[in-house]
């Protein structure tokens, strides 16, 4: 579904992405581990077209989308909740919501849409006219995610979910993953938090200053005692 | 709010309006007159309005920072009354079978259609390669315009350079009236509609609305072309209306007191903008009644202090509401119920 072959990405004269490979597969949940400023986010940026490559091929469903702009990404079918959530603080999380399907028309399926998200997450419905910038950071994590759903993508890129939420919003929002997976959708998922994201993974990239050092099975992987030690805190 | 009721709205305050204007003329209305003094106040807050919300529309809704209004201000003035000097008499006499009014009042029309024009491509220049970058090009390259555009109309004579520029006197209350009627609404309508939606989506988190689908450049550009049309407008009436061009008229403070008048009544709120407008142009005018207080030998004179005490005032409720008056509320808003959880 997705591949980057030799990806380098840069900021001005920082390399943050130094000739990364990657695959992922119909129906697959991916995850890319790595410390901070490994590159997580930027493979994430240049995946969604916000961040062009210096060289290397992205290729979505066999297209190249190298120079293709964010926004023009979103209709290939592909959706990104970011790192820091970036909700619309200002707006409610019904109008964030819709933000989410901007790009889409039909009203029903954009209603449905909402409604399996609120049954996703019970306490976006309660919250539905509330600012977002008023929600926990756990409910903010509920509603980018769902957000990111509402453009109904075939891959979604998820940057960091469990960020700085206690242990049972963590697991919530793992078991959404899973549910969402289960619904067809292919997910490619970036976590600091190796432990979680190996456990609800396919298979798993290591990322370690701009280059992939490990890959493979997510359960090898949190069985490999580099990946132990250095990711797992055994 | 919706296009039709909009349009009912505006029927009344044109109504309005032209009540308020026949009350301006030297014979008064049913004998009350509003003397000139006044009328001119109506007029500045009009014109002030047009200023206020346009602007309001790209640094309030879309987020972006224009520090230059006073120079797309400036084109519209000098670009329509260019056309109005040059061009205004002899379209008038063709027109003369239609009576004075309507004669005068399309050389008006024609003329804010210029200015409209002129100031909309302007910011296009302006808009394209600086809202291309994310991050703060904007409020440097609009600084930098407004100043040079001042400088090149200076040193233009057809347009009267350092002299100042004498124009006729198309524009009034009515005419000043209407356009700022029509500027809220149609602003109102593009925030209220799903583009504008995309507006506020990029003033909170531009990287998130591109990431929505929201063509966030195109956009961004869209508002600032818009919002400096309308500052042209506001320019052609201005011209129009005071008969006199001075370069010293766009200068930097006036690009400021617009900013002003969004950051007070509240940046994001179409109704702060209209009482921000409200509020920078008579308070100092108030502040000239001030009386003198007479303590021991020494008397104060408050209304010579006005500039000062105004500032005070601005930096008070600055301090005291740094999201200003409305916030990005609207007054109609603290009128509503509250519905669901708070
Ligand atoms: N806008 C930017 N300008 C310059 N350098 C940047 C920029 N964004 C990221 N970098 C650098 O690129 C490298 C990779 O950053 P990136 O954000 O992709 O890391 P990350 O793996 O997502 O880290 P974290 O887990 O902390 O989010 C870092 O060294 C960072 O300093
Ligand atoms: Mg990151």
């Amino acid at each position: 579904m997705l591949t980057l072959e030799n990806v380098s990405v840069n900021y001005g004269a920082i390399e943050a992405l130094n000739g990364i490979s990657l695959h992922i597969e119909q129906g697959e949940v991916v995850t890319l581990i790595g410390a901070n400023g490994a590159g997580k986010t930027t493979t994430l940026r240049t995946i969604t077209g916000l961040l062009e490559p210096k060289s290397g091929a992205v290729k979505f469903e066999g297209k190249l989308t190298n120079g293709i702009a964010a926004h023009k990404l979103v209709a290939l079918g592909m959706a990104m909740s970011p790192e820091g959530r970036g909700v619309f603080a200002n707006l409610s999380v019904r109008e964030n919501l819709e933000m989410g399907a901007y790009l889409r028309n039909d009203k029903k399926g954009i209603a449905d849409d909402m409604e399996r998200g609120f049954a996703m997450f019970p306490r976006l419905k309660e919250r539905e006219q509330q600012k977002a910038g008023t929600l926990s950071g756990g409910e903010q994590q509920m509603l980018a995610m769902v957000r990111a759903l509402m453009s109904r993508p075939r891959l979604l890129l998820l940057d960091e979910p469990s960020l700085g939420l206690a242990p049972l919003v963590v697991h919530t929002i793992f078991e959404a993953i899973e549910e969402i997976r289960s619904n067809g959708t292919t997910i490619l998922l970036v976590e600091q938090n190796a432990n979680a994201a190996l456990h609800h993974s396919d298979r798993a990239y290591v990322l370690e200053t701009g280059r992939i050092v490990m890959e493979g099975n997510s359960k090898e992987l949190a069985a490999n005692p580099k990946v132990k030690e250095a990711y797992l805190g055994e | 709010m919706n296009w039709v009721k909009s349009i009912g709205i505006s029927i009344i305050l044109i109504a309005l309006i032209y009540v308020i204007n026949s009350a301006m003329s030297s014979a008064g209305f049913f004998g009350f007159g509003i003397d000139d003094y006044y009328s001119r106040l109506l007029v500045f807050i009009a014109i002030n309005i047009i200023l206020a919300t346009s602007l309001n529309l790209i640094n309030g809704f879309t987020g972006q920072f224009s520090i230059g209004h006073a120079g797309f201000m400036a084109v519209g003035a000098y670009s329509s009354a260019y056309f109005t000097v040059n061009y205004g008499k002899a379209i008038e006499s063709s027109l003369a079978f239609g009576g004075e009014t309507i004669a005068s009042g399309i050389v008006l029309l024609i003329a804010i259609l210029i200015g409209l024009i002129f100031s909309a491509i302007a910011g296009l220049l302006v808009g394209i390669p600086s809202l291309r970058l994310k991050g703060d090009y904007l409020a440097i390259v609009t600084l930098g315009f407004a100043e040079i555009i001042r400088i090149v109309i200076l040193n233009i004579d057809s347009v009267g350079g350092a002299t100042g520029y004498q124009v006729g006197g198309y524009a009034n209350f009515f005419w000043v009236g209407i356009l700022a009627v029509i500027t809220i609404v149609i602003i109102h309508n593009i925030v209220k509609s799903d583009a504008g939606r995309a507006l506020v989506s990029i003033r909170e988190d531009e990287l998130a609305a591109e990431a929505m689908g929201v063509n966030t450049t195109r956009y961004k550009v869209i508002s600032f072309v818009i919002g400096s049309g309308f500052a042209g407008v506001a320019g052609v009436l201005f011209a129009h209306y005071n008969r006199f061009l001075s370069t010293n008229d766009f200068q930097f403070i006036k690009s400021f007191e617009i900013i002003i008048m969004i950051v007070i009544g509240g940046m994001g709120s179409m109704t702060g903008a209209i009482l921000g407008a409200i509020i920078v142009t008579l308070l100092p005018e108030m502040l000239r009644y001030l009386p003198d207080i007479q303590i021991g030998a020494t008397t104060f004179k408050f209304a010579d202090l006005r500039l000062v005490i105004f500032a005070l005032i601005l930096i008070l409720t600055m301090i005291l509401r740094p999201q200003g008056i409305l916030g990005t509320k609207e007054i109609t808003d603290f009128f509503k119920r509250k519905g669901g959880l708070r």
